[in-house]
């Protein structure tokens, strides 16, 4: 494998891994801090990349589907959570797994009903369209570069919210001593909404920013929901750090194993045993990494720090 | 006297009712059994809404002539839930004849249990192949094409445009790896790789990598609904657009109109399409477009044919399905016109039929949609008839 084909790999491991880590952050803060399984979460980036996709059909403008798409998420996220998960706070994890879920039935039926059964696709904005030359062979899409600038800006942003800001403080308190958070005379309540509005906005932003890569259709969000769920035990529930880590890791790993473990076996054995074996390594590797970390450290990489 | 004429009453109430059900006077029950839910849903939508056009050229609710209920349920692609909706249907409502079904993995399902229970299976799409070979039934029908057969003749297109180095996609299950057998029966060329994705997977970025390091002049690739737009999409943005692009009847009208002008240049299979030239094929067309406002897909018209076979065959024995033998003999007959032009049973109770190559084209209104192009294979049988034993 020459290096440009390795080093578009790793592009692509990191352009997956960051879309995933827009998920998972929203997921681990609320699981972590809130204490709180949220299997929705999905439908959220669903949503974003619903009415994202709708509104550039319509308008023609990726910009004002993203600028619409994003608060709508936030307003959803916040309507769910004063409605119906505050209630479930005080419930056992296997309540608030069957509410979560009968949500995902509900929220899925909806956007057939709204949108449609027939899959959404949109093109990208004029201005990342293309390809872009890096060296020698190199050829990278625009619009995936700026789907990694756009995560890594996140990644800063949620660095800087938890490390220098009052709410940070009171997020990286609250993933840690949740109950005596309250006791000092911290308004929960309040930080509660505030870690809720802030996952529905990064799964807007990823629903929103996924659209032009990618189908959008009906049951998006379950599939980003399974990964997400095993980014964030892999990196320690209610760490940011350890969702970005983990969510880059997986991300690079899923993408080199699909093309290194053709390239490295085709030479051994024969055609149908490297796609069994490629097909094999597609559909586990998260998972193989998953029992990995949770054997030699089950609390997950990063416990205990945001 | 009083009593006297309370059982003469009775008797003649029960002599009635007794001769109703031998006369059957009651519609004839069809359990529809399909998939409108998941991202597959819009499939048993088009079936669904192909078969009812079929009822509604004949007035609404009746075919062949004979009054019938058609009982639609959503299975969800679960196997377990098509069971057990069968099994009702076929129980309690007293259904002879099920259809509906779309998932391959699902008629394996529920076929055997509608056949051993003396019903009739009429399927308008999956067609498992050991229910085409070696566990055929006198009972079991397939209105629309054995499974294999759309990436059998993907094959032969393969070698109509010359494709010497080929690269195969196609989800890791079942159906996805026969999809992969079938383009392998009769391709001539090198195949330099087989990529098997996730069931489900979104992003195709590393296996678009590889295949372009492989180099092929064309990609066949087979991924149904929405894998089929993202993965079309990705190739579409990557450095693969001189790649001839192959498909078997997955890219099908709507994925097109979804799709837009990425779906051009994209080659598939089909053994019909909406711009098929006969009259029974027009008027389909026509009537499915005023009650829809849309071009049918080919699922449309695999279950319009399906419920016309079943109208040939109760017309033949006047709408009464208790005389098995009768309706049976009436269905291989399969003596309708059907909107292929050519349609006749082979000895597995598939159809042989003929499949053409199809393309994507752009309109003068500047929407997309699909053309029938070349002859691939006139009066396809498929190859699973010869392990089939009954004559």
């Amino acid at each position: 494998m020459d290096f440009a084909l390795f080093a578009e790999q790793i592009l692509n491991g990191l352009q997956a891994g960051v879309t995933l880590f827009l998920t998972a952050a929203g997921l681990t803060l609320v699981f972590g801090i809130v204490g709180f399984i949220n299997l929705n979460h999905g439908t959220l980036v669903m949503a974003g990349a619903y009415i994202a996709a709708k509104i550039a059909t319509v308008t023609g403008s990726f910009w004002l589907g993203l600028a619409v798409a994003v608060p709508s998420v936030v307003v959803l996220g916040l309507l769910l959570e004063t409605s119906v998960f505050r209630r479930l706070y005080h419930r056992d994890h296997l309540d608030q797994v069957l509410a979560t879920f009968s949500l995902i039935l509900f929220f899925n039926e909806l956007a057939r009903i709204v949108f449609g059964r027939l899959p959404y696709q949109i093109d990208k904005p004029a201005l990342l369209a293309g390809a872009v030359h890096l060296f020698g062979d190199l050829y990278y899409p625009i619009y995936r570069l700026a789907v990694i600038g756009v995560g890594v800006a996140v990644a800063i942003g949620l660095w800087y919210l938890t490390a220098k800001t009052k709410l940070g403080m009171l997020i990286r308190a609250g993933s840690t001593h949740r109950n005596l958070v309250g006791a000092l005379g911290v308004n929960v309540g309040r930080l509660f909404l505030a870690i809720f509005a802030l996952g529905a906005l990064l799964a807007g932003l990823a629903g929103a920013i996924i659209g032009p890569m990618q189908a959008v259709e009906v049951g998006m969000g379950e599939n980003i929901i399974i990964l997400a769920l095993v980014v964030i035990v892999i990196g320690g529930v209610g760490s940011i750090r350890g969702a970005l880590v983990a969510s880059v890791f997986v991300g690079i790993a899923e993408s080199l194993g699909r093309t290194l473990v053709p390239y490295l076996f085709e030479k051994v054995v024969d055609t149908s045993t490297v796609t069994f074996l490629s097909g094999m390594f597609a559909s586990t590797s998260a998972y193989v990494i998953l029992a990995a970390v949770l054997i030699v450290r089950p609390q997950g990489l990063f416990a205990g720090k945001v | 006297m009083i009593r006297k004429s309370f059982w003469a009453a009775l008797a003649a109430a029960t002599l009635v009712t007794t001769g109703g059900a031998l006369a059957q006077q009651g519609p004839v029950k069809i359990g529809f059994v399909t998939t409108l839910t998941t991202p597959s849903g819009y499939i048993g939508e088009e079936t669904r809404d192909g078969f009812t056009i079929a009822m509604d050229q004949e007035g609404g609710n009746k075919l062949g002539g004979v009054a019938v209920e058609l009982m639609i349920a959503d299975d969800g692609v679960k196997p377990d839930v098509a069971k057990q909706l069968v099994e009702r249907m076929m129980q309690k409502d007293g259904a002879k004849i099920i259809s509906g079904v779309i998932f391959s993995n699902i008629v394996a399902a529920v076929a055997p249990d509608v056949v051993k229970a003396g019903g009739f299976y009429v399927g308008p799409n999956g067609a498992p192949n050991n229910m085409a070979g070696a566990d055929c039934h006198p009972n079991y029908f397939i209105a629309s094409w054995q499974a294999g057969t759309q990436s059998d003749m993907a094959g032969l297109l393969a070698d109509k445009i010359k494709a010497n180095n080929v690269v195969l996609v196609a989800p890791d299950y079942v159906a996805g790896k026969d999809q992969i057998a079938g383009f392998k029966r009769y391709f001539k060329g090198t195949i330099s790789g087989e990529i098997l994705t996730k069931l489900g997977q979104t992003d195709y970025a590393a296996e678009i990598t590889r295949i372009r390091s492989l180099k092929p002049d064309a990609v066949f690739f087979f991924l149904p609904g929405g894998m089929g737009v993202s993965f079309i999409k990705q190739v579409k943005e990557s450095g693969l657009q001189n790649t001839a692009l192959l498909a078997p009847l997955t890219v099908d009208d709507r994925i097109v109109e979804s799709l837009g002008d990425k779906a051009m240049g994209i080659r598939s299979t089909t053994f019909w399409n909406w711009d098929y030239d006969n009259a029974a094929s027009k008027k389909f067309v026509e009537d499915f477009k005023k009650k829809h406002g849309r071009v049918p897909t080919t699922y449309a018209a695999q279950g319009y044919d399906t419920a016309r076979l079943i109208a040939s065959a109760l017309k033949a024995v006047g709408g009464d399905v208790s005389k098995t033998d009768a309706f049976r003999a009436a269905l291989k007959k399969a003596d309708f016109v059907s909107i292929r032009g050519s349609f006749k049973f082979a000895n597995n109770n598939h159809p042989i039929q003929t499949w053409h190559a199809r393309d994507v084209v752009k309109n003068a209104d500047g929407t997309y949609a699909t053309k029938t192009a070349e002859l691939l294979f006139k009066d396809y049988k498929d190859p699973y008839s010869a392990e089939c034993k009954q004559p």
